[in-house]
């Protein structure tokens, strides 16, 4: 609110040339605004809460947060260590790899889905040996968190870099002086200074793991409690039942708000 | 400031290149261009093709855009105001509730063809499927499209038809319930499972896959409605085209069954 409070004042502070960052400044947040001030009070004409704790809903959403938590627990387990990698070294090629690592992120999630389904599907590059020895990827829980942390990940991992590369190299020195090795160097100094960075990044990787849509429904599929997470719930529930669709996006703009709300303020502290 | 050179040039080719290829079609003698935007359902993805193509050819200067998705979606998509002028869907009940929101004419709705239902295997068939009872077996991956989507329903009142509990077998063997019937064939070209249920005219359009037949039984037969949407005389026009002899012959090669 207080944000909002200066805003106003410096609008009507002074001057006659505020109005060319003002009116192109409110019809950008109209713009991002009233679809989701629709979608709350569309909301309330109907029962949502009897659509929001419908069974379809509720395996829908429970699917959600375990399968998005999943893919921020393998992000943290195994982005913390790239992004320290790419924060700390240089090697030979590190610019590609950098590319790779930012690409999922401008792919449209409908392409990840689908080179994920030839590369880990059946007859897929790699799924067909999986195949052989009986795991089978696509339509399954599993895949969905692929998904979630094929798309979302490199969020966490940009994040992440950024906190470790920050930090003064003079506190790097200091630790081998007293003695450090690499593991110490990493638990003891560097995670704790790149603490709320990685917290910011690793909540946004979970917000976009919990929208994630086009990756999913090719990769993984629609089975409700198997793979119908939230968004496509949302998007093949809104023919048959538009009020579990309604009451269940009202649900997921929710959370994402107060999670990206979260990660601001510690971006803040 | 020499790489934002060398990435502006790149910008410029990259219009000039869409540019050339957008106005290659175009006639030398402008004539303004009346559009006809059709809504079919996903199963006339090549027979609409073909039609439309024939369609823009005895009408020059008529541009004719095809939007295909599951029925259930496209009378959405029209209830919320999409543009369209002809609807054809894949039931009546998507037909009928755009008849009662009042945007179609009571009597403007014709049956214009039949399809049913056939099972599709990968090519290699890898779950060695060879007739309909097999579906009820446990160890079978398959994939239907959605309740939702017409081709969902009929395929599920097909399996009722076969006996709930056969029925019950089958739809335990879902591993998922796709949008539209055209993801259907599309992951099963992939060979990502067993089996799926579509259309016999899906089956003509991938010519590739393996085909079981379905006990005459137990089939259902969809029927499909078109109706022009607006007074445009165009619209009329594309309805009666594809009522027409030559019309209905096109949809036969496509493997549906004609009206009459």
């Amino acid at each position: 609110m207080s944000t909002l409070r200066l805003y106003f004042k410096h609008l009507t502070s002074d001057t006659q040339t505020n109005w060319i960052f003002v009116i192109p400044s409110l019809i950008l947040l109209a713009l991002f605004g009233i679809p989701l001030l629709a979608l709350i009070l569309q909301a309330t004409q109907t029962a949502f809460f009897e659509h929001a704790l419908t069974k379809e809903a509720i395996a829908a959403l429970q699917l959600s947060l375990t399968t998005s938590l999943l893919s921020v627990g393998i992000t943290l387990i195994l982005g913390t260590p790239l992004a320290y990698s790419l924060a700390r070294w240089s090697f030979a090629g590190k610019k590609h790899v950098e590319m790779l690592v930012d690409l999922p992120v401008v792919l449209p999630p409908a392409v990840a889905g689908l080179a994920l389904l030839i590369a880990f599907g059946r007859q897929g590059l790699v799924g067909q040996f999986f195949n052989q020895i009986g795991i089978h990827l696509p339509f399954t829980t599993a895949a969905v968190v692929i998904a979630q942390t094929f798309v979302a990940a490199p969020l966490y991992i940009r994040a992440a870099r950024i906190g470790f590369a920050d930090i003064d190299t003079q506190l790097e020195e200091a630790a081998y002086v007293e003695g450090a090795n690499q593991w110490q160097l990493f638990s003891e100094v560097m995670f704790p200074m790149a603490r709320r960075a990685i917290t910011s990044g690793a909540i946004l990787t979970w917000t976009r793991a919990l929208g994630e849509f086009g990756a999913t429904i090719l990769f993984a599929g629609n089975l409700e409690g198997v793979t119908q997470t939230m968004p496509l719930a949302i998007y093949l529930g809104f023919e048959r039942n538009i009020g579990v669709a309604i009451a269940l996006s009202v649900v997921l703009v929710g959370f994402s708000a107060i999670l990206l709300l979260f990660a601001r303020s510690i971006e803040k502290e | 400031m020499k790489k934002i050179r060398i990435f502006i040039i790149f910008i410029i080719f990259a219009l000039l290149a869409s540019g050339t290829l957008a106005c290659q079609p175009a006639p030398v003698d402008q004539v303004p261009a009346q559009s006809l935007t059709v809504f079919a359902a996903a199963s006339m993805t090549e027979s609409f093709g073909e039609l439309a193509t024939l369609f823009e050819a005895s009408h020059p200067n008529v541009n004719v855009i095809l939007n295909f998705a599951g029925s259930n979606t496209l009378r959405a998509q029209i209830e919320n105001g999409a543009p369209a002028n002809v609807f054809a869907s894949a039931n009546t009940k998507e037909m009928d509730a755009l008849v009662t929101s009042e945007l179609v004419a009571a009597d403007a709705p014709q049956l214009f063809l039949h399809n049913r239902l056939v099972i599709i295997t990968p090519t290699t068939n890898p779950a060695n499927l060879a007739s309909f009872d097999n579906l009820a077996r446990s160890d079978l991956k398959l994939i239907f499209a959605a309740e939702e989507v017409p081709v969902g329903k009929y395929t599920r009142q097909m399996l009722a038809n076969a006996g709930t509990e056969f029925s019950e077998k089958v739809l335990a063997n879902i591993v998922s319930n796709e949008s539209d019937v055209k993801q259907v064939v599309a992951k099963i070209q992939l060979g990502e499972a067993d089996a799926g249920i579509v259309y016999t005219s899906d089956a003509v359009a991938a010519p590739e896959l393996v085909v079981i037949e379905i006990p005459a039984v137990f089939n259902v037969l969809a029927s499909y409605p078109i109706a022009p949407l607006t007074d445009a005389p165009l619209a009329a026009e594309f309805v009666n085209f594809v009522l027409s002899p030559e019309g209905q012959a096109i949809l036969e090669i496509w493997g549906f069954t004609p009206i009459n």
